[in-house]
Order: C-alpha cells, then sequence, then structure tokens
C-alpha cells in the first residue's frame, strides 16, 4: 500500500495548485490589506492576522500569471514558513485531496520560467491535474532581488 | 521502577543546573572582587568575601563529585586563605594566579554545562602555581615575627587550608546541623543512629553535618540538598525578595502586553465613537491599567548598564598588562536602566570601545609621563538618562585622534578625494573612523590607530536604532557617545499620511513639525541645486517629499521628474522636520494625525531589504502601518550626504576662518544684486540666510543696522557698494523684504543685502578675468553665466573698517 498526503487545493486563473495540508495554517476571507510602497510588485501588502503582522503575496504574479480581473477579491491562505506565517492570495478554494505519494510526475514542459521551478511535481487528478507548489521556494523572494540586480547591470 | 531512577536523575539535573547558574554568577563576581583587591589589597571584607565564594565553589563541587574541580578550587582557597590572614599581602603574579584559577573554573563549569563532567583537563600547572604562590608566601611569612608560630613548618597547606574551612564554616552551628538531620531523618533518608554518630563527630571536627553523612554513605548528596532548600525556605531571614524567572517568559509576558496596548487602541477608539458614559468610564478605566501594566512589565525587562560593566574591570585589567599600560577604570551611571534586548546588543560594541581606548588610546606610562600627564591612564564609562534615550560615553585621556593621518589614510584607501577631505571638518575627520573599509585596512597593516572593527561598533548600535559619534583633541583623549532607545519594543511615534497610506514615524527622530497654508506652501519651498529645500528659519532645511520618495501613487511623478513646478503646486505642505545621523532634513507630507504608542512588530523576510522601514505597527483600526527608518529613507534620498558636504564646508570654514576658500570644488551661494550684478559667494562665508522687513532696519550714524540676534548688525547693501548701483536705487518701501546674507567673523556678524538669492550650486570654480574692481576677487563662469567671485571681508572691512577687530583685541 502506498502512502498518501492530503493536498490543500486552490484554484489561479483556471489551474489548480496545491500544498501538502501541514504547511497550510488556516484560509481566511479577504483581508484588507496595507500596501508596502518600495516593495517586490508580488508583495500586495501586510495583513493583521490576530495581532501578527504577514505579508501576502500574489501568488499570479508571483507565478507569472495574469493579474486578477478588477473586482475579484482574492483569499488568503495563510502557509507556515521557517520566517513564520505568510499569506498567500489565490483566486479561490478547493476541496482537501488526498493522493498517492508515487503518483506524483515531473511538471509539464509547458510549464515555463519561475513556475517551472517552484513546482515540484503534477499530481493527476481525474480529469484535470494538481500542480503541487514547493512553498518555501515561492515566499522566498530573492530571485527577484537578484533578477532585479541582473538587469541593472 | 524505571520512572523512579528517571525522576531521581532530572532532581540530580536540577541540582546542577543550580550549581551551574549560582557558581557562574559568584565567578563573575569574583572577577570583579579580585581586580579590586588587587587596589585595596588590605580590605579584610573583600578577602573574605572572595574566600567564601571560593569556598561555596568547592563545597558544592564536592557534593556532587566533580573531583577535578573541587581540586582547582581547593588550591586557590589554600592561597586565599592565608591571604585573608595576612601571611601574605596580594600582588600582581597572585592576583593573575587566581584569576587564572577563575578562569579555569569557568570552563570546567562550561564543560559540566555540556558534558555533566567536570572535564578532563586537571589543571597540573596552574594548581601548582597556585601552590608555588602559597610557597612564596610562606618565605615570605618566616620574616614575620608572629606568623612562626601560627604557621608550624610540619603543617602541610592541606591541614592549614582545613583550619580555614572549618573555621568558616564555624558559623554553622550545632542547632542547625541537628535541625538538617532532623529533617533528613524526618524524610527517611537518614537512620537515627547514623545521624547521632556524624551529629558526635561534627562537635569534634566541626564539619559539616550534610558532608559527613555524605562522606559516610549514610545520606545521598541530592537529599542533603534537598533538605538544605527546605530549610532555607522555613528560614524567614534566608527568604529573599527576588525570585528567578525565565527570560522568555519575560518575552512572551511582554509580547501580550503588547497585544494588551492594541486592543486598548481599539477599544478606546471604539468608545470613543459611542454615547454611553458607563462603558467610556470602563475603557477609561482599561486605558489606565493597561498603560500602567505596560510600564512595569516593561521594569521587568530593564537591566542596569552595571551588568554589562561589571566585566570591564576585568578586561581591563588583563588588557592593561598585556598592552603595557596603567589604567584607572572609572565608572558613573552603573544603575541606569535598559532594556535587556538592548543590553544584549550593546555588550560586544562596549567591550569593542575599551578595548580600544586601552590598546590605541592610552599611551604607555613613560609616553605619558613625557607629555605632562599623569601615568596612570584613565578610561571612563559613563551612562545617563537623556530625552528618552540612553547615553553612554566611553571616554580615554590618552593620545586622542589624529585627524592628519585619517585624512591621509582615507585618501590612500580611496575612500574620499583628496578635496573633499580638505573640506571636511575634524568632526566628520574622526566619524570616518566607523567607514567599513577603514577598519580592515588599519588592521591589515597594522598601524596603531582607531578604527578596528569600529565600522562593527556602529553598525551594531545603528541596528538598534542608536547612533555613535566620536570627539577627540590630539593629546587630550577621545571619547566615544552612543546614543541609544530605552527600548525597542513599544515605542512613542507620530502618525502621518501620504499618498493615501499611514505611516509611523519613531519621536526619536522627530525634532518639529512645520505647517503651512496653501497661499505659503510654494513660498517658503526653494528650489537649489534641482533639490527643494525649505528655509526654516534662516536655515536650509532639504525636502524630502515622501509621496514621491515612496512612488506613491497619487504623488505620481516619481523621484526623477522633481522639478520646479512639481515643488511648487503641492498646495498645502505639513513637513515634519526629522534629523537621522545628526542631520536634519523635512519630509513633505499630506497630513500629520496623532502620536501614538506603538507597538513595533518586525517585517516578513520579504521586505527586509527595503531600508525605509524598521517595521510595522497595528493601529487601532485593526489596520497595519508601516514604521518609516528615517535613516533608511534620508539615504535613499541622498538628502544626508548632500547636506553633509554643505555643513562639512561651513564647519570647515569656521575652524580654518576664512582661508578655507581655495580652488577647486565649491558650494557657491549665487545672489542677484541689481539689474546685472550676479555674484557668487563660497557658501562656506555665509552664516545664515535670512529675509527681513525693511521697516526692521535702522540708523545709526550713517549705517544701516538692525537688531539682529541681541547685536547690532551693520548691513550692506552689495548693490551699492560693488554693483555701483546708486544710493536710492533701492527704494524705502516698508512693506518689502530685505534678503540678507549674514556673515560672520569672529562672533560678530554684518549682513549683505542683496536683491535675490538665486540659487547654490556646487561648481569647479576656475577664476579667468582677474579682479577689475574693488571687492571682487574675479569673475568665473558659474552655470553657464558670468558671475563675479565677492571677496566678502575685503568688502565688508571696506565699508566697516576695524570689523571685527576692536572689542575682541581689548
Amino acid at each position: 500500500m502506498s502512502t498518501t498526503q492530503q493536498f490543500c487545493t486552490f484554484f489561479l486563473d483556471g489551474h489548480v495548485f496545491g500544498t501538502p495540508v501541514p504547511k497550510v495554517q488556516e484560509v481566511i476571507q479577504h483581508q484588507e490589506m496595507t500596501r508596502v510602497p518600495l516593495a517586490p510588485e508580488v508583495v500586495s501588502g501586510l495583513i493583521n492576522l490576530r495581532g501578527q503582522i504577514v505579508s501576502a503575496i500574489d501568488l499570479r504574479r508571483r507565478l507569472g500569471l495574469e493579474d486578477r480581473p478588477a473586482g475579484q477579491l482574492p483569499m488568503n491562505v495563510v502557509v507556515r514558513t521557517n520566517d513564520g506565517a505568510v499569506s498567500l492570495l489565490v483566486d479561490e478554494i478547493g476541496d482537501v485531496i488526498e493522493v498517492e505519494e508515487d503518483t506524483l510526475e515531473s511538471p509539464p514542459e509547458t510549464l515555463q520560467g519561475f513556475a517551472r521551478e517552484v513546482v515540484r511535481g503534477v499530481y493527476k487528478l481525474s480529469g484535470r491535474l494538481l500542480l503541487a507548489l514547493d512553498i518555501d521556494r515561492v515566499v522566498d523572494l530573492s530571485d527577484l532581488a537578484k533578477a532585479k540586480n541582473n538587469r541593472e547591470f | 521502577m524505571e520512572n523512579a531512577w528517571c525522576s531521581k536523575n532530572e532532581f540530580m539535573d536540577d541540582i546542577v543546573k543550580d550549581f551551574l547558574i549560582e557558581s557562574n554568577e559568584n565567578l563573575d563576581r569574583l572577577d570583579q572582587e579580585l581586580v579590586k583587591l588587587e587596589s585595596e589589597p588590605s580590605s579584610k571584607e573583600l578577602l573574605a568575601s572572595v574566600f567564601r565564594t571560593i569556598h561555596t565553589i568547592k563545597g558544592s563541587c564536592g557534593f556532587l563529585g566533580f573531583t577535578r574541580l573541587e581540586k582547582l578550587a581547593h588550591a586557590g582557597e589554600n592561597l586565599l586563605s592565608r591571604l585573608r590572614d595576612g601571611k601574605l599581602t596580594l600582588n600582581a603574579d597572585i592576583t593573575s594566579g587566581l584569576l587564572a584559577m577563575v578562569d579555569a573554573v569557568r570552563q570546567m563549569l562550561g564543560a559540566v554545562k555540556t558534558t555533566g563532567k567536570d572535564g578532563e583537563e586537571d589543571y597540573k600547572a596552574l594548581i601548582e602555581l597556585l601552590a608555588r604562590l602559597q610557597g612564596e608566601a610562606k618565605a615570605g611569612t618566616e620574616t614575620a615575627p608572629k606568623e612562626s608560630v601560627a604557621q608550624p613548618e610540619g603543617k602541610t597547606p592541606n591541614q592549614a587550608m582545613e583550619a580555614e574551612v572549618s573555621r568558616a564554616k564555624a558559623v554553622e552551628n550545632v542547632a542547625d546541623a541537628s535541625k538538617l538531620g532532623g529533617l533528613l531523618v524526618e524524610r527517611g533518608h537518614v537512620r537515627e543512629e547514623d545521624l547521632a554518630q556524624a551529629l558526635q563527630q561534627q562537635e569534634i571536627g566541626r564539619k559539616k553535618i550534610g558532608e559527613i553523612l555524605v562522606a559516610q554513605g549514610a545520606a545521598k548528596p541530592e537529599d542533603v540538598v534537598a533538605a538544605q532548600k527546605t530549610l532555607e525556605a522555613r528560614n524567614p531571614d534566608a527568604v529573599v525578595e527576588t525570585i528567578r524567572v525565565g527570560v522568555n517568559l519575560l518575552d512572551r509576558l511582554m509580547n501580550l502586553v503588547g497585544e494588551l496596548v492594541l486592543a486598548r487602541n481599539q477599544l478606546l477608539q471604539f468608545s470613543s465613537s459611542r454615547q454611553d458614559a458607563g462603558f467610556q468610564a470602563v475603557s477609561q478605566r482599561m486605558n489606565l491599567i493597561a498603560t500602567e501594566l505596560q510600564e512595569e512589565v516593561m521594569k521587568t525587562r530593564m537591566q542596569p548598564i552595571g551588568n554589562v560593566w561589571d566585566k570591564f574591570p576585568r578586561t581591563v585589567r588583563d588588557l592593561a598588562l598585556s598592552c603595557g599600560r596603567d589604567v584607572r577604570l572609572e565608572m558613573e551611571g552603573q544603575d541606569t536602566e535598559l532594556d535587556r534586548t538592548i543590553i544584549e546588543a550593546i555588550k560586544d560594541p562596549l567591550t569593542h570601545l575599551v578595548r580600544n581606548a586601552i590598546d590605541h588610546g592610552i599611551e604607555a606610562p613613560d609616553v605619558r609621563k613625557q607629555a605632562g600627564k599623569m601615568a596612570t591612564g584613565v578610561l571612563k564609562l559613563r551612562a545617563f538618562h537623556e530625552g528618552g534615550q540612553v547615553n553612554i560615553e566611553v571616554s580615554d585621556d590618552g593620545a586622542g585622534l589624529n585627524a592628519e593621518r585619517i585624512r591621509q589614510k582615507a585618501i590612500e584607501r580611496g575612500v574620499v578625494s583628496a578635496q573633499h577631505v580638505g573640506r571636511m571638518s575634524d568632526r566628520d575627520i574622526f566619524n570616518m573612523i566607523f567607514l567599513p573599509g577603514f577598519s580592515t585596512a588599519e588592521k591589515v597593516t597594522n598601524v596603531s590607530g582607531r578604527g578596528v572593527g569600529m565600522d562593527v561598533v556602529k553598525t551594531n548600535v545603528e541596528k538598534i536604532g542608536g547612533t555613535v559619534d566620536v570627539q577627540s583633541t590630539a593629546g587630550r583623549g577621545t571619547t566615544v557617545k552612543i546614543k541609544i532607545p530605552l527600548t525597542l519594543a513599544i515605542i512613542p511615534a507620530l502618525m502621518v499620511t501620504s499618498g493615501g497610506e499611514r505611516f509611523a514615524i519613531p519621536q526619536v527622530s522627530l525634532l518639529e513639525l512645520v505647517r503651512m497654508d496653501s497661499g505659503e506652501a510654494g513660498k517658503g519651498i526653494e528650489m537649489v541645486h534641482g533639490a527643494p529645500v525649505y528655509r526654516l528659519r534662516g536655515r536650509l532645511l532639504p525636502l524630502v517629499y515622501m509621496n514621491r520618495e515612496l512612488q506613491l501613487l497619487s504623488g505620481g511623478r516619481g523621484k526623477k521628474k522633481e522639478d520646479d513646478s512639481a515643488a511648487k503646486e503641492d498646495s498645502i505642505a505639513n513637513i515634519v522636520v526629522v534629523q537621522a545621523d545628526g542631520r536634519e532634513f523635512g519630509l513633505v507630507v499630506d497630513e500629520i494625525t496623532d502620536t501614538e504608542e506603538i507597538v513595533v512588530k518586525p517585517l516578513g523576510q520579504q521586505l527586509k531589504g527595503i531600508t525605509a522601514y524598521s517595521g510595522a505597527t497595528i493601529m487601532g483600526d485593526g489596520r497595519v502601518a508601516l514604521i518609516l527608518d528615517i535613516l533608511g529613507l534620508a539615504q535613499r534620498a541622498q538628502v544626508i550626504s548632500a547636506r553633509e558636504s554643505a555643513l562639512a564646508e561651513k564647519e570647515k570654514e569656521k575652524e580654518a576662518g576664512g582661508e578655507g576658500a581655495a580652488q577647486g570644488h565649491q558650494t557657491l551661494l549665487v545672489v542677484q544684486c541689481g539689474d546685472k550684478g550676479r555674484m557668487a559667494i563660497p557658501l562656506s562665508l555665509v552664516a545664515r540666510l535670512e529675509e527681513f522687513p525693511a521697516s526692521a532696519v535702522e540708523l545709526a550714524g550713517a549705517q544701516e543696522v538692525m537688531q539682529y540676534r541681541g547685536q547690532i548688525m551693520p548691513l550692506i547693501r552689495l548693490s551699492r557698494v560693488v554693483a555701483g548701483v546708486a544710493t536710492d536705487a533701492a527704494p524705502a518701501d516698508a512693506e518689502a523684504r530685505l534678503q540678507v546674507v549674514v556673515y560672520s567673523e569672529a562672533g560678530k556678524s554684518v549682513g549683505l543685502v542683496v536683491d535675490r538669492i538665486v540659487d547654490i550650486v556646487d561648481e569647479k570654480l576656475v577664476v579667468q578675468t582677474p579682479a577689475q574692481r574693488h571687492g571682487v576677487l574675479g569673475s568665473s563662469v558659474v552655470q553657464k553665466r558670468v558671475t563675479d567671485l565677492l571677496d566678502v571681508p575685503s568688502v565688508v572691512r571696506e565699508v566697516i573698517p576695524g570689523f571685527a577687530e576692536s572689542p575682541q583685541a581689548v
């Protein structure tokens, strides 16, 4: 019998993404955010999570997807990272799905750029693909700084 | 069974832990006391205390079976006992030996902490050294007549020691012993017969009852320790007023209080919008309690700075010895309290400064004598509260910093250009020792001079929101001043709005607030060298538009597109005058709301790279606001460096008394006098720029004067003197405003009246045409226009002969 893992899934621009449930601290409704001027544009702002200040990262931007249509409010998936909680802004929340570990396949060739780096692999679900995200890579924005430096020189 | 075994082990662990904490504290005290003892070797009190401390450590080691440790402490104790009895006087060798013992004990304790054993090293050499030192004592005592009896030849040092120990224990009377024994029996740890036997022995040998029982194998050491503790707890005299609380607990308490303060803020805002008197009364009360609680909890984390300083006597002593210096350490304000986190953060920088002062500051005794100073150098630590901040000063009366050498080094290292360095004041020069490149350079070449790792000192201090400044007088010494906030957790801040966002500006950076109504707005703000400045009481204050600097949408233009018109169209201007790194600048914001106590929360790693913020906080309405890092913002806006050079120029001028105006790049004030008279005055000669109503002008004889800062300041109309415009060209309109460039020399001021102040420019000055007129050094091209370079001193002397000479000369 192969081991199974529970994935918390969410939608981004029609794709299904997921992260192992233990990584997720909580899922909350859209929160009012405070913009952070000068911040990388993937950082949408700061939210007050019961007295704790948490950065919100727009996953669409982070993965190089198109911006969310105006007026559509994102949801917050608060994930645990080495540096405390970080909120990921997603379009919509999906179900918790149980997947078999050994069905993980390498990401499709069509996945390009940064998205390819942070998608650990895909699980085939009935009729669709679940893209498993490497959360620690997603919240580590040091690649942005590097890219920026490269552009400058 | 296994459980019982485990719990016993844990119990043992607890005992060891207590022993470690206690011993480490004792060792710290030993360090201080030994150093102190060196300066007053005859102090019985100190000796007794040192002896007692070592004895306690030795005793506990015996209980816990750390034999190596015990042996070492024993050797130290022997030596000390002879000192105590006056058989030997303390000298530097003995102190060093004892200090080495303290270090060895500390190392062993470290081993105990990590491995549970007292290590493999048996410190044979050290023990021998201690014995030898004691032997010297013997040799010395033979000359002293009374000693021959007290120290019979045949008695081994060990026996002598035993006698000392028992004397020390004499305080413990039999009654106490039987109480302890009784308790042990009561608990079933010791049989009654054993106790009776032990008590008998005790009366003979005057040993501790516990020790006897353990030695006989009648009781387990842990039982004895536990029983002793119980007794101490029962004894009302032994009850101490303090308890030990884990630092983690205090930190958690602090966090919770932080949360409470936030909730309180929210509650207050909520209650003010309600018409319920009862509710308001309750929330007011809640407000008071929360404030008080916050203060008290903050206090629990406060520690006197003496805790850090306590180890300095030892450091200073050791370092002075190894560097061949004679240093006296003076401390003032040891009880100045600081938040624990800050204490931690300044520990290393302070140690560094102390080391530096001895190593590079204070000279060797013979050098000092030659310089006519006392052979003993004084290193002074001073701490005091001032304006919500803690000031710490480390000063020495050594050689002081060599400004010339730093200048050279700076040029050599390419830190600054030779031209720039010439214009820097000594103060700025001294502060260059904090530059990173500087210190490593010093280290590599091993040249003596301050600056080794000073950049680390500065970074560490700035990390906790503090500032460092160095002052020095050649031959007289150096003082490093550190200013740090009291606490980091909760700070008062000014809330401002810019571009629709709220920001908090920490009160410590705040100097004053200036509000200009729409009418005045454009007027006070001028463009100088492409950058906006505000004339605040005659000073030029560089401005930073917050909305542009932070690229907020409503500002929208971005910094690069900043231009004259943009500066003027902002209809209302609220200027928050702030200081960073000792420099002032104005922050233009949309709105100034309130001051509030805010709880500083860190930003996530994603935002750490942005230097403009030092953190974030949660406001009364539950929303997040960013806390501005004024220093970071200033550096971003490059407002500090620009102003710095202007200031340096001025300061240099003050010191050089007017000779500084040489060739090369210069900052020039360009003024207009009459229609064609475009003139440049070196900014270094300008004390202030002022604007006065024409009605303020009075006449003293034929000379126009005005009252200025308690002086009568003569006025010179430049257009008349230099540009040769007819006297009545300047209409006597009382409503008109006079633009006055104030020039000062030797405490006297004179006002140069100009028609208009055009600009301040930084240009390479090449005098192309020699002087053709009086009062003009020559002509040059400034901003692509021919401009006369004004010879201010000669103009002044022409109009007012003997300016700044007469009264001072008498």
